[in-house]
């Protein structure tokens, strides 16, 4: 599938607090192409932290500790590690990369209309800015995502959830972004509503606004829905990738199934298949676990897995990182 | 005979003092629950479920209708102190949020002591200990570890698992489980779920699930309610609604849930 967007290649992102360093996302390597991906884990396992080094947006106490991040644009190759938080923000964000933060919606000044939303983000890219020129974009970015121009003049305590989702994803598109991350953008949603929202970010593809899409969520049937490839983290690092159809048809890591299989959705496959669960809970980041991370939890451990740490390796089109896949 | 019989069910709140306003929360609501039958009560939020199970537990008085627990009138329970007793053994609860249901400032013990209390045990007899400690193993937790802990100590999931062990020790007819699972992360749902099935296979307690997660009652019950804006809008098995349901809201419902195993083919159809 088409050309590269962004490489990540052994990034390492740690939390500083006082002397600890909180191994939030450690040695993650990850293409994006002209697709959309699906980041699955639970909640610390480090999903969002690797939004944030996609973008090479490094706030302290976040602190970028190793790694490279390229953005190719146009032919070039660009080394966003090397270029600082001032310069991102004018010529990268928005413009290249731009993300839905997660409860984006939800942290919507209440006093201030959406226009003037549009107006602050577009003052922090541009000098200048033609006001009607934007408000004209914009009313077209709302229409083409399925709301109304007015919209945009309405407050956000006027919106309902999915309209102040919708809102938010079109303001994170305006300047056409190649690469979108949205961040949990269904999970505060109702089902109904959720599927509209899910339906609004396909279509930003479908409709060439964006080129590819990071899907962050702890929601595997909603992957399942808008992924083309799924990768799965867990305790900052990813375990496993494929294509969603092969991953849930045929999960390999022992903490994939385990996610999977701990799903329960209406359907016929799910009484066939029982429910299990994962015991225990992820890792102190802090003091992860020797070897490999899910091995306290795992229910098919081997001798060697708290000794060694297993490397995520290819297997056909899949990447694993579980020692039961290794030949020795 | 049905264990627990709901028959023509309503409660109408009243707010506000001067200004009356008045919310018809339950709707002429009727249904049974047999000996040994798991079954779930699905609706969105607001749309009655809670009050429902809360009058069930006789938390709330309902406006009007009756309610039959082995044939015998709620009411007539609450009557005298002993009959009370009796039915908060026979009816147990669980509910949503396992951190509201402990006082931060007591042990766990204490929720396990009041159940001992109910059977006429004293918590301090070494047969009090013994029946705690088996309860606990049977909701899959260590006795040793979990004992003397206070509750911040424990994982949502743990503290849920001692609300069941509760019912390992007061062996109730009817468990009222109102959203048991939801404030439990995904991966340790399945336990709390399988721990809830084990109950009813060996003492064949009945179960009223009450949940918004359409997957979960599909998974659990032998029968679903579906809850509408107060009124019961469709009955029927897991697999009977799920193949072939009848009432816009839960055709809606069924359509918008994500599919596992499934993709959508209808996304790129649907109207924004």
């Amino acid at each position: 599938m088409g050309e590269t967007i962004l490489e990540l290649r052994d990034t390492k992102a740690y939390y500083i607090i006082e002397k600890n360093f909180v191994r939030a996302v450690d040695g993650v390597s990850l293409e994006i192409k002209d697709e959309i991906i699906g980041i699955v884990g639970e909640s610390g396992s480090g999903k969002s932290t690797l939004s944030n080094v996609m973008l090479m947006s490094i706030k302290r106490p976040l602190t970028f500790m190793g790694g490279s991040v390229k953005l190719y644009t146009n032919g070039n190759e660009l080394e966003l590690t090397n270029i600082n938080r001032e310069e991102l923000q004018k010529k990268i964000w928005g413009r290249e990369t731009s993300i839905i933060p997660q409860s984006a919606m939800n942290a919507l000044m209440p006093t201030k209309r959406i226009r003037s939303y549009i107006l602050d983000v577009m003052k922090s890219h541009f000098e200048e800015i033609d006001e009607k020129e934007i408000i004209e974009k914009a009313i077209n970015r709302f229409e083409e995502i399925g709301i109304s121009g007015e919209f945009i003049n309405r407050y956000p305590f006027e919106l309902s959830g999915g309209m102040k989702q919708r809102a938010v994803i079109a303001v994170a598109t305006l300047l056409n972004p190649r690469l979108l991350i949205a961040d949990e953008p269904t999970s505060a949603l109702d089902v109904a509503t959720q599927k509209m929202v899910l339906k609004t970010i396909k279509e930003l593809k479908d409709k060439k606004i964006v080129k590819s899409i990071v899907f962050i969520t702890h929601d595997i049937a909603t992957v399942r829905q808008i992924a083309d490839k799924m990768v799965v983290m867990y305790a900052g690092k990813i375990i496993e990738e494929g294509t969603t159809d092969e991953m849930v048809s045929e999960p390999l890591h022992p903490y994939t199934k385990g996610l999977l299989f701990s799903v329960v959705t209406p359907e016929p496959e799910v009484k066939r298949r029982g429910i299990t669960y994962i015991p225990g809970t992820p890792p102190d980041l802090i003091n992860p676990p020797p070897g490999c991370r899910f091995h306290p939890r795992c229910p098919e451990r081997m001798e060697i897995c708290d000794k060694e740490e297993p490397l995520l390796k290819n297997i056909n089109q899949r990447r694993v990182a579980c020692f039961l896949y290794e030949k020795r | 005979m049905a264990l627990l019989e709901v028959r023509n069910l309503n409660k109408i709140y009243e707010i506000g003092i001067f200004r009356k306003k008045y919310i018809h929360a339950v709707k002429n609501v009727s249904f049974s629950i047999k000996e040994g039958e798991i079954v779930s009560l699905v609706g969105e939020s607001g749309s009655g479920k809670t009050t429902t199970a809360k009058i069930i537990l006789g938390l709330l008085k309902p406006t009007s209708g009756e309610i039959l627990f082995e044939g015998k009138n709620l009411q007539e329970y609450f009557t005298n102190i002993d009959t009370i007793r009796e039915l908060r053994r026979k009816v147990h609860a669980v509910f949503q949020d396992p951190f509201a249901s402990y006082n931060p400032f007591y042990p766990i013990d204490r929720v396990l002591h009041q159940a001992i209390r109910l059977i006429g045990f004293d918590p301090a007899s070494p047969e009090a200990k013994e029946l705690m400690e088996e309860a606990l193993r049977n909701v899959g937790l260590d006795p040793k570890s979990i004992l003397g802990k206070y509750p911040h100590q424990l994982s949502g999931g743990e503290k849920q698992r001692i609300m069941v062990a509760r019912c390992w020790l007061l062996m109730p007819k009817l468990i009222v489980a109102d959203e048991p699972v939801s404030m439990i992360d995904a991966s340790t749902r399945g336990g709390v779920i399988k721990l809830f099935e084990k109950l009813r296979k060996v003492q064949n307690t009945s179960i009223l699930f009450i949940t918004h997660d359409m997957g979960l009652a599909y998974y659990i019950s032998d029968k679903i309610l579906i809850m509408y804006l107060g009124e019961l809008v469709e009955e029927g098995t897991p697999d009977e609604i799920l193949s072939n349901p009848k009432h816009d809201y839960t055709k809606r419902l069924i359509e918008s849930i994500p599919t596992l195993y499934k993709k959508w083919e209808d996304l790129e159809k649907i109207k924004v």
